[in-house]
């Protein structure tokens, strides 16, 4: 059984009296323990598909099925839980809560999986270890570098042991040092058996994936994995 | 413990929140300040003016009865008209009452009437006179203080002798001795044999002590060559009250040879009719005080729906972060309820810390406390008012895309 299903995929949106057709009829298979990325130039669906895949957003038509659950027909409590569980998100704009440690911000997922307070301790401190932040855990996001930044992000995906890695850009607000050590650590989690999707407009960071998906226009222009 | 873990993190938020925004917060809370401060200041009153009746009322006794020619409290003009027309109680009607009533442990017929009364070159005016019998140091529930009561025979025999009250002894004979002087009510000349305890005042509308008792007999030969008495009847015992009063009617009906059918042409009037009237009072003060209330407490929850809507859209990013990595409808929604609550807490708090020492200052007029159940209520109310003013916005914040709450910056 593969990992995520997706099937005759549509996703239409309403501009004012136009219907965008951001994905249409779009199949798609990823096994477990794929890296993929994602390309396309702007307007290709790729952040549209994102969001479908890490199930902040539902399909207008076709059947997704992420780790053999029909995600296409749950509401918005369900794809929740679904999105606690199962997915974890490395955001270009990492996402962090502001006013919130390091620490908290990756204990967060635990939070809303109910994880009492001490367990919750435990992981986090163990997420921040794994991305090479152990001496950063009360610092605050606008205390700490991009580098960093994003790191705390991974962490807080990977707290609560989710089968999907998803990131968006996560190297879009990072110089290129940075980003070579942030695509490290991805090169790093893949070796050791995660599910990673990583959507970018970078030639040199989709090569670090075994698998290049090439959107156009709502569709997939073409699927082959990356000759190393 | 899930739900232990979830309330725990929306409150840490809300408290977060909160103190972020002290000032705002602050500001915003105003409106629930002055709304709690009326809600208690309106409850301790409320509660004060009761136990200021209760206190007054106590004099009438719950075991008496008092049969009189007029109802206490009479709903229209027409019905006073009408018991204006009613016949006097006779003095004959009295002696028969006495003689027929077995629920009754006393009977005092009295009457009364206003007079100046002098003791050597002092007087004092509009003094109330009370005529009555020995029976009445029962029915009335009054205590001597100096000397002694009414003898049966005194009352309905000739003898010019009195019991004066508290007030009016210090008034008149400001530290001569009082028993065995002789004192004039009117014209007439009467020897004093007792002083009563102090009462303190009648719903603060008249002293109890500013009185003079004498016997019946000489206050209708002296005063009202044609008195309309009234009777005080203690009944045996307080559970046979509803008994008592119905022999009572039954008997005054006989005497007064009501027809069957006709309405009673007398009155038996008792303590609770004015507890009755009171309620409709006090009913009516807290029913305006209710209106006052909500209306402060109205503005004050408009001021925190206002504050909270900010506080979602400020925070759209926060809430799309929060449901991508998982969080539920509900979460999202008890966040802000718990925010709204712990602002308008807050302005519960500090109503209740303005309210008692206003409540210490309404202490001069009225026996007030700020009672436990009221700062209970206080902070109820101003729980439910965060409630009620957060519903909406976070009702927003919960159905927020979070694609969308994502894309806010």
């Amino acid at each position: 059984m593969s990992l995520i299903r997706l099937e005759h995929i549509s996703r239409h949106y309403k501009m004012g009296v136009e219907f965008i057709h951001a994905l249409e009829d779009l199949s798609l298979l990823i096994e477990r323990g794929e890296y993929v990325a994602i390309m396309g130039p702007s307007g290709s669906g790729k952040s549209t598909l994102m969001n479908l895949i890490g199930c902040l957003d539902t399909p207008t038509a076709g059947i997704y099925e992420l780790n053999g659950l029909n995600v296409s027909e749950m509401d918005d409590n369900q794809l929740a839980e679904v999105r606690n569980r199962e997915i974890g998100f490395v955001f270009q704009t990492f996402n962090l809560l502001p006013r919130a440690t390091a620490l908290r911000n990756v204990e967060l997922p635990l939070i809303y999986a109910g994880v009492p307070a001490e367990e919750r301790r435990r992981l986090a401190l163990e997420a921040l270890e794994r991305v090479g932040l152990a001496d950063r855990i009360n610092h605050r996001p606008n205390e700490m570098s991009g580098g960093q930044g994003q790191r705390v992000t991974i962490a807080r995906a990977l707290v609560n042991r989710p089968s999907i890695l998803l990131a968006d850009e996560p190297t879009g607000n990072l110089d290129s040092k940075t980003g070579l050590e942030i695509m490290a650590i991805f090169a790093g989690l893949s070796q050791s058996g995660h599910t990673i999707i990583l959507v970018t407009h970078e030639e040199d960071v989709a090569h670090c994936a075994q698998r290049i998906i090439r959107l156009r226009d709502g569709r997939i222009a073409s699927d082959e994995p990356v000759r190393k | 413990m899930r739900f232990w873990i979830e309330l725990q993190e929306a409150l840490l938020i809300a408290w977060d929140a909160v103190r972020t925004n002290k000032l705002r917060a602050g500001l915003t809370t105003l409106g629930i300040v002055v709304g709690i401060v009326t809600v208690t200041l309106m409850g301790t009153a409320i509660q004060g003016i009761n136990r200021a009746f209760k206190q007054s009322i106590s004099m009438l006794g719950t075991d008496v009865l008092y049969v009189q020619r007029c109802d206490w409290f009479i709903d229209s003009h027409a019905e006073w008209l009408k018991q204006q027309r009613r016949r006097e109680i006779t003095w004959a009607q009295v002696k028969a009452l006495e003689r027929q009533l077995t629920l009754a442990k006393a009977v005092a017929p009295f009457v009364d009437i206003r007079q100046t009364v002098k003791y050597k070159n002092r007087s004092a005016s509009t003094v109330t006179i009370i005529g009555t019998t020995d029976q009445f140091l029962e029915t009335g529930g009054v205590g001597i203080d100096e000397g002694r009561f009414l003898t049966a025979e005194e009352a309905e025999g000739g003898r010019p002798v009195c019991v004066v009250g508290a007030q009016t002894a210090t008034n008149l004979f400001k530290g001569d001795p009082a028993v065995g002087s002789r004192i004039y009510v009117g014209d007439h000349s009467f020897e004093v044999i007792g002083v009563l305890e102090k009462q303190g005042d009648f719903l603060g509308a008249f002293s109890l002590d500013n009185q003079v008792v004498i016997p019946i007999r000489q206050l209708t030969t002296h005063f009202m060559p044609f008195p309309d008495y009234g009777i005080q009847v203690k009944v045996i015992a307080q559970d046979a009250l509803e008994d008592a009063r119905e022999e009572l009617r039954g008997v005054m009906r006989k005497i007064r040879r009501v027809r069957p059918g006709d309405e009673d042409d007398f009155a038996v009037n008792q303590q609770d009719q004015f507890i009755k009237t009171f309620g409709r009072v006090t009913g009516i003060i807290a029913t305006v005080g209710l209106f006052i209330t909500g209306l402060s407490l109205f503005v004050g929850g408009i001021g925190i729906m206002n504050i909270m809507f900010v506080s979602v859209a400020e925070r759209t990013r926060e809430i799309g972060i929060r449901k991508a990595i998982g969080a539920k409808r509900r979460n999202i929604m008890v966040q802000f309820l718990l925010e709204a609550m712990s602002i308008c807490l807050f302005g519960g708090l500090i109503g209740l810390a303005l309210a008692a020492p206003l409540t210490f200052a309404l202490r001069r007029l009225m026996p007030a406390t700020l009672s436990l159940p009221l700062v209970g209520l206080s902070l109820a109310v101003s729980l439910v008012v965060g409630v009620v003013a957060g519903f909406l916005p976070a009702w927003r914040a919960a159905r927020l895309e979070p694609v969308e709450a994502l894309r806010n910056e």
